[in-house]
């Protein structure tokens, strides 16, 4: 593995492999000390051309547990904002000796550019890119999955196995979700059956040529017994102006009455079923308060499992000798 | 079996030899420390691993006591220092007793003493899991060629090697037969 851009370049084996090696690190994390020598003296730059607290705190909280240098670099107030292209930046990044460079970016694709382009040699890792690809997003919440259905005594991780069989529905806001895309990717990838449940304006082109089933209606899925759910937020700042999210659906209450998790669809869902969010919320919209804080909600979990499965990428990106040194 | 014979391969230890050489060591290992109490045996994955586990049955039997909690594994990948000159490691498995090591007498076991890298690894996982009373060093095969100031407690046999040989460890729960060859490069 050279750079981490999308959870569709992950093939079965290497999917399974990152989530055994987050496991690993997810133990070390209940210990005393939860500092790792093993990439002291790497650099990895967290550059963040969109707004993001907690994709940024969990890589960067990932790379120290590391022992990694980490260097933050946003674009609000930086010399982005003064009119730098993102090849700039780059070359700027690779002078100052990147090993890895974090990147989200408000266009699908930037982290592709970065990577290919020949202006660095770091690894580069994807950390959402427009409504793409948010390929470590997947592997926390496929570790999430794994965790809680395919644990067993012995194994309280799961490791070593897949998600085969399990059926996952992922609902409300798919259109602009780059979470959706890369959880059907991923999961797919292990053997799960994914579910989308948005109302067909927040459904996007071409999703009939995704490996999952769409269905425009929550309680159908909810009846159906999924496995784990997952509900999306409704991401009205990229929903345009004026109206918001009302041009997509009639309003926020409508959206909830249809397609929001509350006590009652709670109460349907099967008992082993977890319910999922990356977070953060909308309380009240996509998710209730019921169902957000009840003991099946895992949600504060992905956010543990988050530093782990970064830590592992960070690990099988930066720890070994590069592909292209060797 | 065979197919693992590379030509100009010589066995130094069989099953037999094996076996005496692990409950001498758990033998020595109880004089040290003055019985199984304070004990915890740590296995280096991959083939330390049973080795403890073998250590520890044999101390078991001979004190009384389950071995059970005796044992634990202790994966040193994350703190190799030749990380960067390998392709990237598969990280093994730690585990620790329920009791933890805090105060106990821990007794690394691992197959082959080489460099000594891997046991200067083994020390720093240990110093971030607790603080033992003290740590020990018992190994299967110990081939020369230190690069650390590093010394085994225990050994099975003294192997004087060349740079140049490889020292093959197989036990039965990772190979299926217990063998240890010398093979020439």
């Amino acid at each position: 593995m050279r750079h981490l851009l999308s959870a569709a370049d992950l093939d079965h084996a290497t999917a399974v492999h990152i989530l055994d090696t987050s496991a690993e690190m997810a133990k070390t994390q209940s210990r005393e000390i939860k500092k790792l020598p093993t990439l002291r003296g790497r650099t990895v730059v967290n550059l963040f051309f969109e707004d993001s607290t907690r994709t940024r705190i969990s890589f960067e909280a990932a790379a120290k547990r590391l022992s990694a240098d980490v260097i933050n670099f946003s674009a609000k107030g930086s010399s982005v904002s003064k009119g730098e292209s993102l090849k700039d930046t780059a070359l700027t990044l690779h002078a100052m000796g990147a090993d890895a460079v974090v990147v989200r970016h408000q266009a699908s694709g930037a982290p592709h550019r970065l990577a290919n382009a020949g202006w660095l040699s770091a690894a580069v890792l994807n950390a959402g890119d427009g409504t793409h690809q948010h390929p470590t997003q997947a592997l926390l919440d496929a570790f999430t999955v794994r965790r809680h259905l395919r644990g067993t005594a012995a194994e309280p991780d799961g490791v070593g196995d897949d998600l085969a069989g399990l059926r996952v529905a992922i609902v409300g806001d798919v259109l602009h979700s780059r979470v959706a895309r890369s959880n059907v990717d991923l999961l797919t990838t292990l053997g799960a059956r994914v579910t989308l449940v948005a109302p067909p304006t927040l459904v996007p082109v071409g999703v009939e040529r995704w490996p999952c089933e769409v269905s425009y209606h929550l309680d159908e899925v909810v009846d159906g017994g999924p496995d784990a759910i997952m509900m999306l937020r409704v991401q009205r700042e990229r929903m345009g102006g004026g109206g918001g999210a009302t041009s997509f659906f009639p309003s926020p209450l409508e959206y909830t009455r249809q397609y929001g998790l509350d006590a009652r669809r709670l109460a349907r869902l099967p008992e082993h079923a977890i319910v999922m969010h990356p977070g953060p919320m909308n309380r009240g919209l996509e998710i209730s308060a019921d169902a957000a804080d009840s003991p099946r909600a895992v949600i504060v979990e992905q956010v543990a499992n988050g530093v782990a499965v970064r830590m592992a990428v960070l690990y099988l990106l930066l720890a070994g000798e590069r592909e292209d040194e060797a | 079996m065979t197919a693992a014979q590379a030509p100009g391969s010589r066995e130094v230890l069989g099953p037999p030899e094996i076996g005496r050489a692990l409950i001498r060591i758990a033998h020595e290992i109880l004089e040290r420390a003055h019985g199984a109490d304070d004990l915890v045996l740590l296995g280096i994955p991959t083939r330390g691993l049973p080795l403890a586990q073998r250590l520890a049955a044999t101390i078991g039997e001979v004190e009384g006591v389950d071995p059970e909690p005796l044992v634990g594994a202790l994966d040193v990948t994350m703190y190799r220092d030749d990380l960067r000159r390998h392709p990237t490691r598969t990280i093994g498995a730690t585990s620790l007793p329920d009791r933890g090591i805090d105060d106990r007498v821990v007794v690394l076991v691992d197959d082959v003493l080489f460099s000594g890298r891997t046991i200067r690894a083994a020390m720093d996982a240990l110093t971030d899991l607790g603080r033992p009373s003290a740590v020990q060093l018992a190994v299967l095969v110990d081939r020369g060629h230190r690069e650390l100031p590093i010394r085994a407690d225990y050994v099975g046999k003294n192997l004087p090697t060349s740079r140049g040989e490889k020292v093959a460890v197989r036990l039965v729960e990772t190979d299926g037969v217990d063998s240890v060859r010398i093979e020439a490069q």
